[in-house]
């Protein structure tokens, strides 16, 4: 347990390094970046085909990426419960 | 267990900070980007996987019901992974796959069909990837990621690696792939000029590989933490698995 959270530690101190490190970064999510990258090599290339839906705005966008965080966090939550409840139980049952 | 993370670690922050690229750019291939026929080829080749995929895991689960949490678990990892925009040194930001540990536990194939559900949530309501794409961003993420996860792990565990330090490289080997992947990907559909596929090649990699080299040490250790967990509340449904041997 204790390990575990020293290696959630290392993982935050790995995101909040390059904050200190490129203080004036932009961090864009840059999909962008990679159209720069085609175009340059390929001018005159035109995209066939644009996105089914795009979500409205940046806060919509943000909405169903927390969406989805939260799906898969809150079934790992639920799993976690589960099988330590199983395990109290099955130890009980041993007494 | 501190001495060889602290080696990883010191190691790759030198390698970072050794080479400050231009731009990054978020890890799937955006929609259109691709021209037909790659779509296409890269979609057909990703079909028998799917298909051997959807075998396994229906296998695996009728074998043993107790296993489809198990399965979610692995499917939820990487759902909340991919959600999960990480700033990189290299002043941009990308995601890490999570298709690692689901790897490990349920072989390769198993992850080509759960990243092909994360791949079309992000493509239909995120315009993130794209449906054009899908063929080529499941192969990259969900079929030779999840393959060196896979592989990465079984060698560790011959050579007698500690389980937690395979189960590191595994998670990192796959994150990391994943992007050689899209690079050689795009890089096939766009030769350069001068130099074609090869100069394409190391263009679009040192767009890449540094921005993701910080995030696949993130997606090793949260993998770890997953690992070490199952470990001690799953111990049978792994042995099942043979994920770890009776000595653990």
């Amino acid at each position: 347990m204790k390990r575990n959270v020293l290696l959630l530690l290392l993982v935050v101190a790995l995101v909040i390094i390059p904050f200190v490190i490129n203080k004036d970064a932009e961090f864009g999510g840059a999909d962008g970046k990679a159209e720069k990258v085609i175009t340059e090599i390929q001018p005159d290339y035109k995209p066939w085909f644009s996105s089914v839906w795009e979500p409205p705005s940046g806060e919509i966008e943000s909405l169903l990426f927390a969406l989805q965080a939260a799906f898969g966090a809150g079934f790992i939550g639920y799993y976690i419960g589960y099988v330590r409840g199983k395990k109290a139980g099955t130890e009980k049952v041993k007494c | 267990m501190n001495r060889y993370t602290t080696l990883i670690l010191t190691g790759l922050f030198a390698l970072i900070l050794f080479s400050v690229p231009e731009y990054a750019y978020a890890m799937h291939i955006m929609e259109g980007f691709l021209p037909a026929k790659w779509s296409i080829f890269w979609s057909v080749l990703t079909i028998p996987f799917l298909v051997r995929g959807l075998r396994t895991i229906k296998k695996k689960v009728e074998d043993n019901p107790s296993l489809k949490l198990l399965l979610g678990v692995a499917g939820a990892f990487a759902f909340i992974l991919s959600a999960l925009k990480m700033p990189s040194v290299t002043g941009s930001s990308s995601h890490p796959t999570g298709v690692g540990l689901g790897a490990i536990l349920f072989g390769p194939t198993a992850m080509t069909v759960i990243g092909v559900i994360v791949l079309l949530f992000q493509a239909i309501l995120l315009a993130h990837g794209g449906i054009t794409t899908l063929g080529a961003n499941t192969f990259s993420m969900a079929v030779a990621g999840p393959f060196v996860a896979y592989w990465i792990f079984k060698l560790g565990k011959k050579i007698g690696l500690p389980t937690w330090l395979s189960v590191f490289l595994a998670a990192f080997a796959g994150d990391l792939i994943t992007y050689v992947v899209t690079s050689v990907q795009l890089a096939a559909a766009f030769p350069a000029a001068q130099g074609g596929v090869a100069t394409s090649v190391v263009k679009f990699l040192s767009v890449f590989a540094v921005t993701q080299l910080p995030l696949a040490v993130s997606e090793g250790i949260l993998t770890v933490i997953v690992f070490n967990f199952l470990k001690s509340y799953n111990q049978q449904e792994l042995k099942e698995l043979s994920v770890i041997g009776e000595e653990v």
